[in-house]
């Protein structure tokens, strides 16, 4: 039986006259790695900080991990995970402080902090840098210890907003690694990125244009349905089709 | 040919973080050459040192024949620079941006029209708004135009395309093999691997060193190993059962396939067949392939 | 040339976007002067003091009375020993004890002299000494209109206030004022400006073009020389306005001391902006760095010939301590220039020092 551990209806957000969400409408289903692509501005943000619980949306029903997006904010937060490029860690605290700092505010026990502090840094590698600030380790260790940081205390959902930018290729792959992991444990990766392979390893991918979903399938459909060689060609495709229509 | 950018043994250290490590290139004048590599391989502190904005701590650099360090003043009249994070004034519209990078450069707008009005005027319709209240795509179309604006003989732009959507970024490459065109020399860095087919030539850069200069197909065609695209049902077991292939020297996801590279002879089509269909692979498909630059960045890398 | 122009441009057109700055900037001294004029005058109309009368006879009743009905005073209690006169202080609301030594009336008209003891809050050492001096004031009037017999009455102590005649608090505040809100604006408008375009990574655009260190520093003070001479033209407006303050002196030489020494404040600030790398560190500076010295070290409200050697020495190479001498001097006693040049040329000196350092401390490079 497929469960849907998002599902949004119609969901609008509008800043003044600007219509940033445009009448959304997907499910994202538990265990699926689910990816949101869309151009500069399409409104990704928007309905990423909308799910999160960090803002309001102007009109539509939603449902987080089970929880109502208007009245259940606390319980969404305390069952999702978050992760951006640009802010995840402390520069200026240690590894280790770093994650007993997440692990604390999602209210794990003096015991399992250290417990899973020490696991995740001996699959990580990191058991010798421990004491190491974030700001001297190198982007791709930083961002494989976000992701897991973003996951400590077992979320249901974990929301990556372009987790691999600029970061290198075998890094990248290794990144990937992990979502799939966390994916094969039950958690349900929300990912946007920039690199269009990247979206070829999704299980399902919604591509926005100027906040409407233009597009919503598997890789292969898409690539099927616009008779594209990969998933590139399919954005290009669909974004160049709604700047024609706009000029 | 003359050379437009020559670089020998460069070095430049943060505390005990080697930025860069004796770096040597030289770029030809009128060439599109480009850096690739991710985050903190050097690219932002090679380039902040050819602009004139940073010393190096050994080796010497030269753009258009002058010394980076003596002869810096002379450089920056003849350089375009475009930082890798948006360094336009925010509160100022985008006409005012303009003018005022044109003025501090001794020109105006109408004398240098020619050469930015092709990016300019998809901007110019905006020339009202302020920078900071545009898209990620029109801010760097901006950004160009303020680097073009005295209409310099090199143009240094450090990770144009970063963090931007794949349509302006394919925009972007267009109007640089245009620029290119005029006779501009153009230095440009991206940490998208599939941007390198777009240069003339491109150097792989990690960690401070350069492991390869040469064009493109050249870079591919140096590829050392033969390799094969994988395709299962199941991409992540595929992913994890190849690495366990005797014989195998990389196994890396490519979208919805797998890359598998070897020692030439070491496997064979059906060997792998065999292999996967023994582990319980459906749906499989073995066919070889040509290598990209992601796959030589890697093999590189690994060699390293 | 076309160039600076094409960069004070740029700078106007910064200052007048950001126009809720630009209010804190017009609004931040006005709102200031007159608060501070009005907290200092009400202080001093509202002083609760005490008296000790040992003599309790016609003289020092009269005395009292005086100084009740000054207007400065309001008679709080009436003590009738030393022992009290510390518990009153603690209590809080005293600021002022008089005390009569016995047999007052009889010793005055006897041996011509008497003594009253008066006895300041010196934990507010400022009000304290404002205070003694209207009572001294009082007191020297009181002894005038006594004063029929040949050989003249005394009170001890005596104290005079030369240029402040009417013992007005705020005349003495009008020009400090002046110098700490002009020299904090004016240090903190610049200082913001090259540290905010660092912070942006626009610098970087601009080391990167021909533009030379002297245009940028210029070029940046330039623009605020305007804002912060229109501040100038406020306070010192205000001051005449509202309290009163008058300008006994030539206008054109205020004025013209007013943009001196706003130059000098433009060129420190944007020297701190040179040798920092934050706004917030330059804030710093010029709140912290600025203000205390600014206000205690210039004779604002500590007169300098009372400070320690070391202090006084310090205080000779703070520039507002120069101003605010050469404003008072100008507004209160109506000099002219011959009797401030040296303080003007210090001021000039100032300037100059400032500017010069900044280029030469400007960073042609990043990092």
């Amino acid at each position: 039986m497929i469960t849907n551990i998002i599902i949004v209806k119609d969901l609008v957000k509008k800043f003044g006259s600007f219509v940033a969400n445009d009448h959304l409408t997907f499910e994202v289903r538990k265990g699926e790695i689910f990816g949101f692509l869309g151009a500069n501005g399409a409104g990704k943000t928007t309905a990423i900080r909308i799910l999160c619980g960090l803002s309001f949306p102007t009109s539509g029903e939603l449902s987080v991990a089970g929880y109502n997006v208007y009245t259940q904010r606390e319980k969404i937060k305390q069952n999702i995970g978050y992760m951006s490029q640009k802010f995840s860690l402390y520069d200026d605290l240690t590894i280790f402080e770093n994650i007993r700092f997440y692990a604390a505010i999602y209210g794990l026990s003096r015991k399992d902090i250290d417990n899973r502090a020490e696991i995740l840094m001996k699959k990580l590698n990191l058991e010798d840098a421990r004491n190491k600030l974030i700001r001297d380790i190198p982007l791709g260790w930083k961002q494989k210890l976000a992701f897991s940081v973003a996951i400590i205390h077992d979320p249901k959902i974990v929301f990556l907003d372009e987790p691999t930018g600029g970061v290198d290729p075998i890094t990248r792959r290794q990144f990937w690694d992990m979502i799939y992991e966390a994916a094969r444990n039950g958690i349900t990766v929300f990912v946007t990125t920039h690199y269009m392979d990247e979206a070829e390893y999704c299980d399902r991918v919604s591509i926005m244009v100027d906040g409407r979903i233009a597009a919503l399938d598997t890789p292969v459909a898409l690539r099927e349905k616009y008779q594209a060689r990969n998933m590139n060609e399919v954005f290009l495709k669909l974004a160049r089709a709604q700047t024609k229509e706009v000029a | 040919m003359a050379v437009s950018v020559d670089v020998q043994n460069l070095s430049k250290n943060y505390g005990d973080v080697e930025a860069l490590k004796e770096i040597s290139f030289s770029v030809k004048k009128g060439e599109l050459f480009g850096f690739i590599g991710p985050d903190g391989a050097g690219k932002t502190t090679l380039f902040r040192i050819l602009a004139t904005l940073l010393l190096a701590d050994s080796g010497t650099a030269t753009v258009e024949g002058f010394d980076v360090v003596k002869d810096y003043r002379k450089i920056r009249k003849i350089i375009g620079y475009m930082p890798g994070r948006f360094s336009l004034y925010q509160d100022l519209s985008v006409e005012e941006n303009l003018t005022f990078f044109a003025t501090i450069f001794g020109t105006t707008i109408e004398e240098n029209y020619n050469l930015v009005k092709e990016i300019y005027s998809q901007i110019e319709p905006f020339k009202t708004r302020k920078a900071g209240k545009l898209s990620g795509g029109m801010k760097q179309k901006l950004a160009l135009s303020c680097a073009l604006i005295h209409k310099p003989e090199v143009l240094f732009l450090d990770e144009p395309t970063t963090g931007v959507d794949a349509v302006s970024r394919q925009e972007f490459w267009e109007m640089l093999k245009r620029l290119k065109a005029q006779g501009i020399s153009i230095i440009v860095s991206t940490p998208y691997m599939d941007e390198a087919g777009l240069c003339d030539r491109v150097a792989l850069i990690q960690d401070g060193s350069i492991m390869q200069i040469s064009t493109p197909e050249k870079v591919v065609e140096s590829y050392p190993l033969e390799l094969y695209t994988v395709d299962s049902a199941d991409i992540y077991r595929l992913l994890h059962d190849l690495k366990k292939l005797p014989g195998a020297a990389s196994v890396f996801a490519f979208g919805q396939s797998a890359h598998l590279s070897f020692q030439k002879g070491k496997l064979s089509r059906e060997g792998v067949l065999d292999y996967l269909s023994k582990t319980g692979h459906k749906e499989v498909q073995v066919k070889p392939v040509k290598p990209n630059i992601e796959d030589c960045f890697m093999e590189l890398m690994q060699k390293g | 040339m076309k160039r600076f122009w094409g960069f004070v441009v740029k700078e106007f057109l910064h200052i007048f976007r950001d126009y809720r700055t630009l209010l804190i900037l017009f609004g931040m001294p006005a709102v200031q002067l007159i608060l501070f004029g009005f907290v200092i005058t009400n202080e001093i109309k509202d002083a609760r003091f005490a008296v000790l009368d040992l003599s309790k006879d016609e003289t020092t009743r009269q005395i009292t009375e005086k100084i009740t009905s000054s207007g400065y005073f309001r008679l709080d209690r009436n003590l009738n020993t030393y022992h009290e006169i510390e518990a009153a202080f603690r209590e809080g609301d005293i600021r002022l004890v008089v005390v009569f030594e016995p047999d007052f009336a009889r010793r005055l008209e006897k041996e011509r002299a008497a003594h009253v003891q008066l006895i300041g809050d010196a934990s507010d050492p400022n009000t304290a000494n404002i205070l003694v001096n209207y009572a001294t004031g009082i007191l020297n009037n009181y002894l005038l209109s006594l004063n029929a017999e040949a050989i003249p009455l005394q009170i001890i102590p005596e104290a005079r206030m030369m240029y402040n005649q009417e013992l007005k608090g705020v005349f003495m505040f009008v020009p400090g004022l002046m110098a700490m809100l002009l020299m904090l604006i004016s240090a903190l408008m610049t200082s913001l400006s090259i540290t905010r375009e660092k912070e942006l990574g626009t610098m970087e655009l601009l080391l990167a073009s021909p533009l030379r260190p002297m245009q940028i520093v210029v070029g940046k003070v330039f623009p605020y020389v305007f804002l912060a001479f229109i501040n100038a033209c406020i306070i010192i407006l205000l001051g005449w306005a509202v309290f009163g303050v008058p300008v006994r002196g030539s206008i054109a030489l205020l004025l013209f001391e007013s943009f001196l020494f706003i130059s000098m404040a433009l060129s420190l600030g944007i020297l701190i902006s040179c040798i920092t790398n934050s706004q917030q560190l330059a804030m710093m500076i010029s709140l912290v760095a600025l203000m205390l010295p600014t206000i205690l070290l210039s004779g604002f409200i500590f007169p300098v010939e009372n400070m320690p050697v070391i202090l006084q020495w310090l205080c000779h190479i703070m520039p507002p301590m120069y101003f605010i001498t050469v404003i008072k001097s100008i507004m209160l006693k109506g000099n002219g220039l011959f009797f401030i040049w040296k303080e003007t040329l210090i001021l000039i000196g100032f300037t100059l020092f400032f500017i010069l350092l900044s280029v030469k401390k400007f960073k042609i490079r990043l990092a």
